[in-house]
């Protein structure tokens, strides 16, 4: 069982940034009015931000972290540790974290590496770095998590194309002796790999001529094969079975209970499901922010997006007690409960648009 | 648990469904203005009320009210 812990690791630094273009799922006329407001009002997503073809999730990334550096005062070379978590990459290669170490100025003394989780990836990013600054030997990381979703979706499936929202965010991390553990409770399931999937431009099924013709895969759902395919009651099934037993069994394990936290904060999948685990878990709705209706589903930056959306005056003036979790592609989840102790957290960023005046989504499909 | 209480869980749950137009041998599909929006609403009320998992294959393998009645009593622990 992966539970797991950390010590001596603090995060000192959040922020968000999301593109300027806002796109109003009102506007999604290719179901009709009455659907598309039963569809609104159960995923819970009505505007999500799309960054066009001419920005990338490393770009959004960079921002927040330039601020956070300005705001904290940090010179680029204290940086030991650059990692991306992301499904949306610069290149297939090389790492995308290796060329922001570049961009952003932290020296070559510094690791830089990607990792390619979605829903999952702040959780597991949080992990990863936290066991490598630990030890005392790298002492300042820099975490950046975010993805380009609505790059994959098709136009003409309305199962992906309202849910997803970009965004790209940075956290600090620093070493410090005085902090308290971090636990973590992180799992797998590559039973379920295919349940939400791009099943072409890999080793497995090379990009060939027809990847990118769009196929009626069912009634009413159109995508070619570079798209990304969701099944809707997989992910629902696999959420319901899986999310809370996880949080249950991380807060018997370190011996607390429910009400112990200050806030939950959840992957932001849909509305429907994110609140019947919290009627699982029987949390109070003033514990679990949202984001869903303002920026939709935006993949690993979700969590950091809604910390800094929605709690963050808190996390810059008291000390917290936070439960975070994410769950879905792979299949990967995992939670983890942590202490922040009056961190550095600016407000949200827009990224501003690039004269990019018509979204990816209309070229690709219409 | 009972049918008529299921069969008012899941009306209530639908608000632009008539009271009472549900029965016990209604075909689910055909009353309830079936899409897949409807069938996640119906797997998240399961699961907030009897603590039971629909999956497609149960919903596939499912046609009337009563159907589907059976299949959560005789997962419910």
């Amino acid at each position: 069982m992966a539970i797991v812990s950390i010590e001596n690791v603090k995060i000192t630094g959040l922020a968000a940034c999301v593109p300027q273009f806002e796109y109003n799922n009102n506007d999604y006329d290719l179901i009709p009015p009455a659907e598309r407001t039963l569809l609104i009002n159960t995923i819970g997503v009505e505007k999500r931000r799309m960054a066009g073809s001419k920005i990338t999730a490393s770009d959004m990334c960079q921002k927040a972290a330039e601020k956070l550096f300005s705001d904290m005062n940090i010179n680029p070379a204290e940086i030991d540790l650059v990692i991306f978590v992301s499904q949306s990459r610069d290149y297939i290669l090389p790492c995308t974290a290796i060329v922001l170490q570049h961009k952003m100025g932290i020296p070559i003394t510094s690791l830089a590496f990607d990792v390619p989780l979605g829903c999952s990836g702040y959780v597991y990013g949080l992990y990863i770095m936290g066991s490598m600054i630990e030890k005392g030997q790298l002492k300042k990381g820099l975490l950046l998590v975010g993805d380009i979703s609505t790059m994959s979706t098709s136009y003409l499936d309305p199962s992906t194309f309202p849910l997803f929202g970009d965004s790209g965010t940075a956290t600090i991390l620093e070493y410090s002796p005085n902090a308290e553990p971090v636990y973590f409770n992180l799992q797998s399931d590559g039973a379920g790999w295919e349940a939400i999937s791009i099943p072409e431009g890999g080793t497995r099924n090379f990009p060939k001529e027809d990847s990118f013709i769009l196929k009626e895969i069912m009634p009413g759902i159109k995508r070619n094969r570079f798209q990304l395919h969701l099944s809707g009651i997989d992910v629902f099934n696999f959420s319901l079975r899986e999310v809370a037993p996880n949080i249950k069994v991380l807060l018997a394990d370190i011996s607390k209970e429910a009400n112990d936290f200050d806030f939950y904060l959840f992957h932001q999948a849909n509305k429907l499901m994110n609140e019947t685990i919290r009627k699982k878990l029987k949390l109070a709705p003033e514990k679990v922010p949202y984001t869903l209706q303002k920026y939709g589903n935006t993949s690993c930056a979700s969590i950091p997006l809604t910390m800094v959306s929605e709690i963050r005056n808190e996390l810059q003036e008291k000390n917290l007690s936070l439960i975070l979790s994410g769950f879905g592609v792979g299949l990967s989840w995992g939670s983890v409960a942590i202490k922040t102790d009056k961190i550095v957290c600016p407000e949200v960023i827009e990224y501003p648009n690039l004269g990019d005046k018509t979204p990816i989504f209309k070229i690709t499909d219409k | 648990m009972n049918i008529e209480e299921f069969i008012k869980k899941i009306e209530a749950e639908f608000s632009d469904m008539e009271q009472g137009i549900l029965q016990s041998d209604s075909i689910f599909r055909e009353v309830m203005n079936w899409n897949s929006i409807n069938a996640l609403i119906l797997i998240a009320l399961v699961d907030t009320e009897y603590d039971v998992i629909l999956t497609a294959d149960d919903l596939r393998a499912s046609s009337t009210i009563n159907d589907l009645f059976n299949l959560v009593q005789s997962r419910i622990s």
